[in-house]
């Protein structure tokens, strides 16, 4: 008996060495160990035993099955180890192979724009208020300190509407008396924005139709040094926290003082480039102190209160920070265009 | 305006770095766009100082072995004059005529080894100056033309100089950069600087910024002919138009050409050089600003002497008479709008006043006499007319701009003055000044409390004061408010905020401090409809849809391809009277259409079109002044619902249920309870098109596009291929968006989940057999969803089947299979009563 014992264990441990996988592994156990397995058909043989040898022979049946399972279990895990080394090195992926692509939506680049200045404004106290982009020739001239003829106005192309007195808007400054008539006698902070229209040849550079973000803030003590502090803490939130900002006199009919706001071209560092015509500076807003008349035509007095204003184009800021060449793209809508963004 | 530096020099002293010039004045509001350097460093060919100087020439003989050579000795500062080959033409004339140095002739003269471009290659070719033998005798200099030196494209003589008085006093071996040297500003002239359209209104201003003295023109005239009182009379009809008309006569003008600095200065000024009659007239409006004209005076005295044999020439100016007609010197035919004003004789028209002479009046080569004008107008006046008529003359730029009638006369004396000198006119004794009411000049009240609020400068009021003196006002100083008179060239001054203005120019912008608003803040209301139109934009980006911003001006005719069979809506549109194009005439009533114009131009590149824009549609109000704006959302969808990848693109088309998963969507997020019916558009297909429908009321209308409407779209897609549109107001959807809404609770306690498949009749909506489910579910039912509709034969004809994955739950406790079978019976028996539904097992 004990030599089939022993036969048996040289002959599982032989047989387990040539086990290559987990399949046969387990046929061997089965065999071996298993319910039915060479080792239990020699146990149901120890009680037809001589009892005299009957100790010796269970404690080296014990021993054997253990070292059985120990050896299986070493097996076991160097086959697993290997099978899963195995499946782990056929299944490596090029990991240079596009991934699957996602239908995305997006917003328009004018509405991504347009939500930075709101973003920027609102924190300083500046709400955003909406006005028609169909108006009176009294809201978007008259009231604005432009009279008739005046050659302000031929810098504004209009488009003039079958009603008279009736235009498309030409600039967003349109709703500062709309919006000083809604506030009064409150003190005001808005910004509006909104699409404006102009009868200019379609260009590269011009579009009959463009959005403008206007500004407007009215108070007892707002002053030209509050206009420079607000407008240059837009140029750093909006362009970068190291541009510089220069103001400019220029000419609105609705503001005076008026000035132009230039800042230090963020393309070329101020060295000068093609886009800042090689003069470091970039033209961003135009802007002023309110019109006493513009005050007074908002019901507002001119002797108690003061106020500034400015409009930017966020079309031209976009295309100065995404290097856009054609101001078309924006309303042409192309998907290749617009997704871009 | 092109402003020459050197002629500013005449005026004011400019010694800093031209960079530094164009930002003093850029910062003041006198924009400089282009420098154009010539000669001096920033040109593209400098000027060697040593190299290309100013030579004397002393002498002009003929080349001994060439007719079309001369040798000219030219003295250019060194110990010997220099002898130069030349084959200019301009110099023959002087050949044989021995010394002739008194007579002051200079020229550019190159040395050997100056850097040129070549007088005889197209376009500007640098070359350097070799000496080498012309027809045996050894030239190592040249005179210079101006194609040489890069002034212009002249390369027919040499640049010929005769010094004169007003040639400022230069010596033989001057460095030409500082004879013609230049830096040509250009700058732009904005409407409320009119004043500076002039060398001496930039000057003015240079001088004012940089608190320097300036130096007015010479304005006396000699005048030494034969009166001309009782020669001349001038009158007008309309003082208002023409509040000054100032006359003056020369008599025996030559028409030769002008000097070389003046010529040059024209030029580069931007003004052609014609004669020296015509020069002077531009050289004067350029210089100080007044425009002036000439007429022929023997013309006009012929006129006269039909209308008054024994009497003076009368000049009147007027409007014009019904169907009046002009030519002016450009030999255009006008037809005068009313408001033009003319000047005049008893006999016709002259010229268009301000703007343009006319062509019969004007001077001819044989023309000895002139009659001067320098006259002013109203500046809304000449500009309604020139732009009626097209005319956009140097003279109307400035008029149209406003010139102050203080000008008028001393440009006439000035222009006078230059043609004695220049022209070897001789000035008629006395001036015929027509000014009826000369204004007052205006006095402006500052308060300093005022000045400092809307500044944020803290000045005393001497230092506000000392500002505006600078810009020639004369400035009293009392003890809370300074008295400024305006000067006499400004038309641009009206009240406080002005002086504010000039005040702070001077002073710098760039020096004002920058500072934070510490007014109080108004009240924060925010815009609550922006802020859900913006949250709208971001579920449909979420859901994969691109926002698009489109134009709102279109035509009747597009927006009638979306309603077939008919010729569009019966809303009145806002229509524009100038328009661009026909194609945006008229401001949109359909955003849907806008978006699908955007969709049809994508689908030539796009597999996959996903769209959507919230903008603003117009209706033409006829009650009210304004159009009614309306805020609408539009959405299309069409192709392919996947981005085709390597591993091919299996998602199918988009159909009716994307959009309207979409709008789901949008509408959970939102927390509106919208439903869905059947309905009938004539933008969309039968049977497959919905109004939405939100508290009873309708908001919109969504569904596949009618296959005749995107037949006429010009889309690039399949045949068949569906094409998902929706429209929605959002002005009666936002005000329905619940400020805040409860939450669900999470029940920790186990569901149960059947299934329920429902046969009903076909005509049997799925809302209506959903509804009944979840009414009849009670409480306990958490969720129905709806996983299978099948038709076919195993159920019978006219029959459908609906499967729903029911979810069972209570919020307090675990359910048993009891009484989750107790609600699955009330729910089919109540679908069988209602709708006479059977189970499918
Ligand atoms: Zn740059």
């Amino acid at each position: 008996m004990l030599e089939e014992l022993e036969t048996l264990y040289t002959e599982a441990l032989a047989k387990l060495e040539q086990v290559e996988n987990t399949a046969v592994l387990e046929t061997w156990y089965h065999d071996t160990l298993g319910r039915k397995g060479a080792v239990y058909l020699l146990t149901r043989q120890v009680g037809q035993m001589d009892p005299a040898i009957r100790p010796a022979f269970g404690k080296r049946l014990n021993e054997v099955k253990n070292d059985l399972q120990a050896a299986y279990d070493g097996r076991l895990a160097a086959l697993k180890t290997a099978e899963l080394e195995a499946a782990i090195a056929s299944s490596a992926l090029d990991v240079t192979l596009p991934g699957r692509p996602l239908p995305t939506g997006g917003l328009h680049i004018v509405t991504q724009t347009l939500r930075d200045i709101y973003r920027i404004f609102g924190d300083m106290g500046f709400q955003v208020y909406r006005s028609p982009d169909v108006e009176t020739d009294a809201y978007n001239f008259e009231l604005l300190n432009f009279p008739p003829h005046h050659p302000a106005r031929e810098m504004q192309d209009s488009f003039y509407t079958t009603k008279p007195d009736v235009i498309l808007r030409t600039h967003t400054s349109a709703g500062q008396i709309r919006a000083m008539q809604a506030y009064y006698p409150e003190p005001v902070r808005v910004i509006l924005p909104g699409m404006c229209y102009r009868n200019e040849q379609i260009t590269t550079r011009s579009s009959i139709q463009f959005t403008q973000v206007e500004g407007l803030a009215v108070g007892h003590n707002i002053s030209m040094a509050d206009l420079k502090g607000t407008l240059t803490e837009f140029a750093r939130r909006m362009f970068g926290a190291g541009r510089q900002t220069r103001f400019r006199a220029s000419y609105f009919p609705f503001t005076e003082p008026s000035a132009e706001m230039d800042i230090t071209c963020f393309l070329c560092e101020s060295k000068g480039c093609q886009v800042c015509k090689y003069t470091g500076w970039l033209e961003i807003l135009g802007s002023g102190m309110v019109h006493p008349t513009v005050l007074r035509n908002g019901g507002y007095d001119p002797g108690v209160y003061t106020g500034f204003a400015f409009g930017m184009g966020p079309e031209r800021i976009a295309m100065l920070k995404y290097g856009i060449d054609d101001i078309r793209q924006f309303w042409g809508n192309d998907l290749r265009f617009l997704q871009q963004f | 305006m092109q402003v020459p530096l050197s002629w500013l020099k005449d005026f004011v002293t400019i010694d800093r770095p031209v960079a530094e010039v164009d930002r003093i004045l850029t910062n003041a509001g006198l924009e400089v766009k282009t420098i154009e350097y010539i000669g001096i460093p920033g040109a593209d060919l400098v000027w060697d100082r040593d190299l290309i100087v100013l030579g004397h020439i002393l002498q002009v003989e003929q080349h001994p072995n060439a007719d079309k050579l001369v040798l000219a000795t030219v003295d250019y500062g060194a110990d010997a004059p220099e002898v130069v080959v030349t084959g200019a033409p301009n110099l023959f004339e002087f050949v044989g005529q021995g010394d002739i140095s008194s007579r002051g002739l200079y020229s550019p003269l190159a040395l050997e080894g100056a850097e040129l471009y070549d007088g005889h290659k197209d376009g500007r070719v640098k070359m350097k100056l070799k000496g080498r033998p012309l027809r045996g005798i050894h030239n190592r200099c040249m005179v210079c033309s101006e194609k040489e030196l890069g002034i212009s494209d002249e390369h027919e003589g040499i640049i010929l100089m005769v010094k004169d008085q007003w040639l400022p006093d230069y010596q033989a071996g001057t460095p030409m950069q500082d004879v013609l040297g230049d830096a040509v500003l250009e700058i732009d002239i904005i409407p409320n600087i009119a004043r500076c359209a002039s060398m001496l209104g930039v000057a003015r201003e240079y001088a004012a910024l940089t608190n320097q003295p300036l130096r007015l023109p010479d304005y006396h005239v000699v005048m030494d002919g034969p009166p001309v009182e009782g020669k001349v009379v001038i009158t007008t009809d309309k003082p208002e138009l023409n509040p000054r008309f100032v006359g003056m006569v020369i008599h025996n003008v030559r028409q030769i050409d002008s000097p070389y600095w003046m010529q040059y200065r024209l030029r580069l000024a931007g003004q052609r050089p014609i004669n020296v009659v015509v020069d002077i007239s531009n050289y004067v409006m350029l210089e100080m600003g007044q425009p002036n004209h000439t007429f022929d005076y023997d013309f006009l005295r012929q006129r006269a002497d039909q209308y008054a044999p024994d009497g003076p020439i009368h000049i009147h100016t007027r409007l014009p008479q019904p169907g009046e007609m002009l030519t002016t010197l450009d030999e255009k035919v006008h037809k005068l709008p009313p408001h033009a004003i003319l000047v005049t004789d008893p006999l016709s028209n002259l010229s268009l006043g301000g703007i343009m002479g006319g062509l019969d009046s004007e001077i001819k080569p044989e023309t000895q006499n002139v009659l001067l004008e320098a006259a002013a107008w109203n500046f809304i006046n000449i500009r309604r007319t020139a732009n009626a008529l097209g005319i956009h003359s140097d003279a109307a730029f400035r008029f149209s701009r406003g010139v102050h009638p203080s000008q008028a006369l001393l440009g006439a004396k000035r222009a006078a003055e230059l043609m004695r000198r220049l022209a070897g006119g001789t000035v008629a004794q006395g001036i015929v000044d027509y000014y009826p009411n000369p204004p007052q000049a205006a006095t402006v009240k500052l308060a300093y409390d005022y000045a400092r609020r809307l500044s944020g400068l803290d000045l005393s009021g001497e230092a506000m004061a000392d500002l505006l003196r600078r810009l020639e006002f004369a400035v009293t100083v009392h003890e809370d408010h300074l008295l400024a008179t305006v000067p006499d060239h400004r038309l641009d001054i009206e009240g406080p905020h002005d002086l504010v203005e000039e005040i702070c120019r001077v002073y710098g912008y760039d020096n004002i401090p920058n500072t934070i608003l510490s007014d109080p803040l108004p009240p924060q209301r925010g815009n609550p409809k922006l802020e859900q139109e913006e949250r709208i934009k971001d579920v449909l980006v979420q859901a994969g849809l691109q926002e698009l911003i489109t134009f709102r001006l279109t035509s009747p005719m597009y927006e009638a391809k979306l309603l077939p069979g008919s010729e569009g809506d019966a809303w009145p549109y806002v229509a524009l009277t100038n328009p661009n194009s026909a194609e945006r005439a008229v401001m949109r009533h359909s955003l849907l259409a806008s978006v699908l114009e955007i969709a049809a131009h994508n689908s030539r590149y796009q597999e996959r079109i996903a769209i959507f824009e919230i903008g603003p549609i117009f209706i033409e109000d006829e009650e009210e002044i304004l159009p009614t704006e309306q805020t609408r959302l539009s959405l299309a969808l069409t192709g392919q619902r996947g981005v085709p990848g390597w591993q091919g693109n299996n998602a199918g088309q988009y159909d009716f249920f994307d959009l309207k998963g979409i709008l789901e969507t949008l509408f959970g997020e939102l927390h509106v309870p919208v439903n869905y019916e059947a309905a009938q558009h004539p933008s969309y297909r039968p049977g497959r098109t919905a109004r939405l429908l939100l508290n009873g009321q309708q908001i919109g209308v969504m569904g596949e596009l009618h296959p005749l409407v995107t037949e006429r779209l010009d889309l690039h897609i399949e045949r068949d291929q569906p094409v998902l549109a929706a429209d929605i107001d959002l002005d009666a959807l936002i005000p329905h968006i619940p400020p805040y809404y409860q939450y669900a609770p999470i029940s920790p306690y186990p569901p149960i989940e059947e299934d329920l498949a429902v046969v009903v009749d076909v005509g049997i909506t799925a809302v209506t057999v959903e509804e009944i489910i979840r009414r009849a579910g009670g409480p306990l039912l958490k969720d129905v969803r709806l996983f299978d509709v099948y038709e076919g034969e195993q159920i019978g004809k006219g029959k459908r089947s609906l499967a729903y994955h029911l979810t069972f739950q209570a919020t307090d406790k675990t359910l048993n299979d009891k009484a989750v079978a107790k609600q699955r019976q009330r729910i089919i028996a109540t679908l069988a009563q209602r709708l006479n539904a059977r189970i499918r097992e």
